[in-house]
């Protein structure tokens, strides 16, 4: 068992430049927080979502969806080979979730007031529902994640609690998800008549669980594939391999329920008038969801590292893709201004990803989180080499 | 009973009195004017300004028309407003007005999310961006006078009687004559039916989408259902999927529970070397 106590964090020329980032966007937030949300960003009456919620809040939220996808597949239906994934793809998840926190903190105007809602209860609100599980699902992972924190950090009676309380909070921490991960999107049915038919539906909640769930696995594929690139190690190929069916599957479903709600509410030939929705949509569609079944699909991608991994990384740049296309393309038409992010809310931004990048390498680095090396193994060896985070 | 505001389109001549005596009650502080091609000024509503009148030249056969649009908040009758705020910031009045408890009310729970913002289907919430603890403002009906049986200030200050304030139900029965007396007016209050009813609702001459109303979106007449509505529709779904799938997931876990090997995570995993 691992019993070592020393901390440690190495700080390379590419790391300095992350704490760079990061010192810029707290700067340009304490300006934020004297000088009110117009000082630092291009929002307005038309646009008052912007980057920080479009692509922090939502695309965050989706992004870490491996979090709850992982734990359902691995402690729920008990596949075990996906056990060396499980551990990061559950940091990754809370770091996520923290930063999307963060993220929201920044964004909201009253910022005194965060904690209302938990004692005026709004519940007609979509934003009620997101807000509770949001909150509770962060704690929720900061126990998961407890049970590995006290592997290095000895405190023998809380780790006893922690565990025999975990399949409780295993279970509690994939309902909040999924009610939350649909809820995020249940918040755009508000905007009836002002967003876009193509993505608005009253089926959006089932479309945003779903594709959070199915970019879970091409999360994990990701980020195992950066990690062993970061430390020299090998990727677990074999896993990743395998994830694709769940993706594929889940992804198959999602097209043909996406394309039999646009003929059911009769506005399927939308995709193809030729405006700048309708472009988007397509590509949307085409690029970002029936490539990747494709290469999903064909055994001769799947099987091979590049395959597996630059179909995962269209699956995440869809979702990323729908989300924008939800919160800004759909909305386009309905005001009558224009939005684009400041360079103030692309620092900050800019920001937060790099320090979730840094907290991921202080993690994986001082607490057991990936699988360890079985040096036998020589085929990963020489994959890899030379590049150092 | 519930009060509402007629607007008699025709009879508005674009004075802008009710602007002024708007900034003037609710004590908002001016902005210095723009010019525009269309003679809007101020455009729209905004934090300090609360009502604005639009401009509009309609060419109808050979006729020319010159018409002037009141805007603010239409005060619906079951507000989008109200039901996406999650601190309860917004409520609708058994008067009608539509009101905002942090400035009217001093019931300060107002997070700041803006959610209100991308709710209303008008529009018509506006944010004070420039400020370090910003407030939402909009129109609030003059809920203070209305408390004290005056009518709010803007239907005061009209000079000719473009605004009728009264009993919404009366006002309804009067718009539905005056349009019935009158070949010339458009057979549609704006406002009786749109998002379920507001409590202001205009009459007018001119075919209501050559004024900036919104009557279709996307090629389909706009909702005749509250927002509320569409919304709660999905959200009582909650509880069930909240214990439905809990327990799913729990028979699972306990089904595969029993085939499975006992891991010692502890020693499957370790913190990487450098």
């Amino acid at each position: 068992m691992y019993r070592e106590r020393k901390w440690k964090f190495k700080i390379t020329p590419f790391r300095l430049l992350l704490f760079a980032f990061v010192a810029i966007a707290a700067a340009a937030s304490i300006y934020r927080f004297v000088y009110g949300l117009g000082s630092v960003t291009n929002l307005n009456d038309d646009w008052p979502w912007g980057l920080w919620i479009g692509f922090d809040l939502l695309c965050g939220i989706a992004l870490a969806g491996g979090g709850f996808s992982t734990a359902l597949i691995v402690h729920v239906l008990h596949k075990d080979k996906y056990l060396p994934i499980a551990r990061a793809a559950l940091l990754t998840s809370l770091i996520g979730y923290i930063i999307a926190m963060v993220s929201l903190f920044l964004d909201i105007g009253r910022w005194f007031n965060f904690w209302r809602p938990f004692f005026y209860w709004g519940y007609h609100s979509v934003l009620f529902e997101v807000f509770w599980c949001i909150s509770l699902y962060t704690t929720v992972q900061v126990l998961e994640f407890g049970e590995i924190f006290f592997e290095k950090v000895h405190c023998p009676p809380l780790k006893k609690i922690l565990h025999a309380t975990m399949p409780f909070w295993l279970i509690i921490g994939i309902v909040l998800p999924t009610l939350h991960q649909s809820s995020l999107g249940s918040l755009f049915i508000v905007a009836v008549d002002r967003l876009n038919p193509l993505w608005w539906s009253m089926l959006i909640p089932f479309f945003f669980v779903w594709s959070a769930f199915f970019l879970g696995p091409a999360m994990v594929t990701i980020e195992g594939t950066l990690a062993a690139r970061a430390y020299g190690r090998s990727p677990e190929l074999p896993v990743f391999e395998s994830l694709t069916k769940v993706t594929l599957w889940m992804m198959i479903i999602y097209f043909i329920v996406k394309v039999g709600d646009l003929a059911y509410r009769g506005v399927l030939s939308m995709a193809f008038n030729g405006s700048f929705e309708s472009n988007m949509f397509l590509i949307e569609m085409i690029v970002f969801v029936l490539l990747p079944i494709i290469m999903y699909a064909v055994p001769s991608i799947r099987t091979k590292l590049w395959g597996v991994v630059t179909a995962s990384v269209l699956v995440v740049a869809g979702v990323i893709f729908n989300r924008m296309n939800v919160v800004f393309t759909g909305y386009a038409n309905s005001v009558s201004s224009s939005y684009f992010p400041s360079i103030w809310e692309w620092l900050i931004t800019i920001g937060m990803w790099s320090a979730l990048v840094l907290i991921y390498c202080f993690v994986v680095e001082n607490f057991p989180i990936l699988p360890k090396e079985e040096h036998a193994h020589g085929a990963g060896a020489s994959y890899g080499s030379g590049f150092h985070a | 009973m519930s009060k509402g505001v007629l607007v008699d389109i025709p009879r508005c001549i674009g004075c802008r009195s009710c602007v002024v005596s708007c900034k003037t009650w609710n004590d908002l502080p001016s902005q210095p004017s723009t010019f525009s091609n269309n003679w809007d000024s101020p455009g729209r509503t905004n934090a300090d300004t609360w009502t604005a009148v639009t401009y509009h030249i309609v060419e109808q056969g050979d006729q020319i028309k010159w018409r002037f649009v009141k805007r603010q908040c239409m005060h619906c009758n079951e507000p989008a407003c109200e039901s996406a705020c999650f601190t309860h910031s917004f409520v609708k009045t058994k008067e009608g007005a539509v009101i905002y408890k942090p400035t009217e009310v001093k019931q300060d729970y107002c997070v700041g999310c803006r959610y209100c913002m991308i709710a209303c289907p008008f529009g018509v919430p506006s944010f004070q961006w420039d400020k370090a603890f910003p407030f939402v403002q909009k129109c609030r009906f003059c809920y203070d006078r209305m408390k004290d049986d005056l009518e709010p200030a803007c239907v005061t200050s009209c000079p000719t009687g473009a605004l009728k304030f009264g009993d919404k139900q009366e006002l309804l029965a009067e718009a539905w004559s005056r349009i019935n007396k009158n070949p010339g007016y458009v057979k549609q209050v704006y406002g009786e039916k749109e998002y379920g009813g507001t409590s202001w609702m205009y009459i007018s001459d001119v075919p209501f989408n050559l004024l900036g109303f919104r009557t279709e979106a996307f090629g389909k007449p706009v909702s005749q259902k509250s927002i509320p509505s569409y919304t709660w529709d999905v959200l009582k779904w909650t509880p069930y999927i909240f214990f439905g799938w809990g327990a799913i997931l729990t028979a699972m876990r306990l089904y595969t529970k029993r085939r499975a090997e006992v891991h010692d995570e502890a020693e499957m995993y370790a913190p990487v070397e450098e």
